[in-house]
């Protein structure tokens, strides 16, 4: 499983890229590759607050549903409404085109590096 | 739930090799799906749907019933007239507590000297207790054969092409919900022309030694491995039940819409029968829908549906139909609700729309 080494991660397998005060979220290779085939992604509406851990959407597969959480706290700046028509792209694409969300950050929490993600995949396995 | 460890069928190695992804399901280690450019549930569902695909379904219970009143038990404990099955004849069924409620679903095949009753794997213990609860006053044997069998279903409108390649049986000649005795590439085998998964196929039972080199020979022919995934969006496409989804103790076979399963005018009483009449006069308490969903989401097994905001019943399955690239699932209702309701995903209702049972009918030849 790909695990890019310049992101950082959550133990429910988000990934975060921080450009200045903007953090883009996604999920991870392992997270897509366990949910199989994605169908459906339900999305936040731009402007929705959220707090560091909240429960924001859903990713689902044919078989499963999984919770998406906010990885920190802020604003929604935008969202990838092309999930919307093309769900696939996270499957395909789950550091790149696959991307979710895009936080304006108001509140910082200890995210894991990469690896510590790795180690943590290692444990779950 | 047990402790007890899980249970492996006689594919298991098969399955590890094929790269499958192993779950608990009814106390078994069980592929959901397989990985690999074939595998995961899509592709698997399409191969069923269009090419051949097959399916360990070994952890399934094969329960015989023998001797002088075989017969009269059978049309005790299920739902249908297995009066009117002939030799070599399947027919699904139900099986009910006193109260209508549904115990199983299963398929009873008559033999020539007894009666094979084909039960869900996670019902089997519970089964063969109801069986024998109600009929200790007959004269009839009750053998739980379950782990002498192994059980490959090979579906998908290519599965006879590639069946006839291994088999002297004449298949051309066996009609739907039959079945005959035979070799597959040199192994004895019931060959059933049945399935749970809409298409044309077979359910192959063969002895546990023989499943593994059978497995390998018939996806060495073409037919895709496929896992239980694909096996529930294949069913619910067909608009069939599933026991514990659909069917329940607190769900009778009328209100979950295989009323045609139940013979309520069979002269020999069943288990359930009284209750089962009494609901059809006084109408049922709820009833099976099938529905679309509207909106944007997909309704899952255990989310509410609502009229208006009112609670109006629950949703027994769910998914992202495959085949029709739509939100479709199945819901228990109340009697007077009507073709539009809302499904209440995440806590947001959602337009839903009744639609004519099944989902998906494959074209007959």
């Amino acid at each position: 499983m790909s695990v890019p080494g310049d992101l950082q991660y959550t133990r429910s397998h988000e990934w975060v890229r921080t450009e200045g005060d903007v953090a883009t979220v996604g999920i991870t290779d392992h997270a897509q590759d366990e949910l199989g085939d994605v169908v459906f992604v339900e999305l936040p509406e731009p402007g929705a607050t959220l707090a560091a851990g909240d429960s924001f959407g859903a990713v689902e597969s044919v078989k499963a549903v999984s919770d998406l959480y906010a990885p920190l706290g802020g604003e929604v700046v935008e969202v990838n409404s092309a999930l919307e028509d093309s769900p696939e792209k996270i499957n395909e694409d789950p550091y790149g085109e696959g991307w979710i969300l895009k936080l304006q950050v108001s509140d910082q929490t200890d995210l894991l590096s990469a690896a510590d993600y790795e180690k943590l995949l290692e444990e779950e396995s | 739930m047990s402790e007890e460890p899980l249970k492996r069928t006689p594919l298991h190695e098969e399955h590890e090799k094929a790269g499958a992804r192993l779950v608990p399901f009814a106390g078994y280690e069980m592929p959901v799906q397989y990985d690999g450019p074939k595998g995961g549930v899509k592709a698997e569902h399409e191969a069923v749907r269009n090419r051949a695909g097959l399916f360990d379904v070994s952890h399934m219970g094969e329960v015989v019933l023998r001797g002088p009143d075989a017969e009269r038990a059978v049309q005790r404990l299920v739902t249908r007239d297995v009066s009117r099955l002939e030799t070599g004849q399947a027919g699904y069924a139900a099986v009910c507590h006193e109260g209508g409620g549904t115990v199983d679903d299963v398929l009873v095949y008559r033999n020539p000297d007894d009666f094979l009753i084909v039960v869900n794997a996670a019902n089997r213990e519970k089964d063969v207790a109801h069986f024998r609860e109600h009929t200790h006053d007959l004269d009839v044997e009750i053998v739980d054969e379950s782990d002498d069998w192994a059980l490959l279903a090979l579906q998908g409108p290519e599965a006879a092409g590639i069946l006839k390649n291994f088999t002297d049986a004449d298949l051309s000649g066996l009609k739907y919900y039959r079945y005959v005795v035979g070799e597959v590439d040199g192994f004895y085998a019931v060959i059933s022309r049945t399935g749970y998964t809409g298409e044309d196929g077979f359910e192959l039972y063969v002895r546990p030694d023989d499943a593994a080199p059978l497995w390998r020979r018939l996806v060495d022919a073409g037919a895709t491995p496929a896992g239980l995934g694909a096996r529930d969006t294949l069913r619910l496409e067909a608009g069939m039940c599933l026991y514990g989804n659909e069917l329940d103790a607190e769900t009778t076979p009328l209100e979950a819409g295989i009323g045609f399963a139940v013979h309520l005018d069979k002269e020999q009483e069943f288990v359930g029968q009284e209750a089962l009449r009494r609901e059809e006069e006084e109408g049922l308490r709820k009833k099976l829908v099938g529905f679309k969903v509207e909106g944007r989401g997909i309704a899952r097994h255990g989310h509410p549906v609502a009229v208006d905001g009112e609670a109006a019943g629950t949703v027994t399955s769910g998914t992202q139909s495959p085949t029709l690239g739509e939100a479709i699932g199945l819901a228990l209702v109340a009697p007077g609700v009507e073709d539009s309701f809302e499904v209440v995903i995440r806590e947001r209702p959602v337009p839903a729309r009744a639609v004519p049972l099944p989902f998906y009918k494959r074209e007959k030849k």
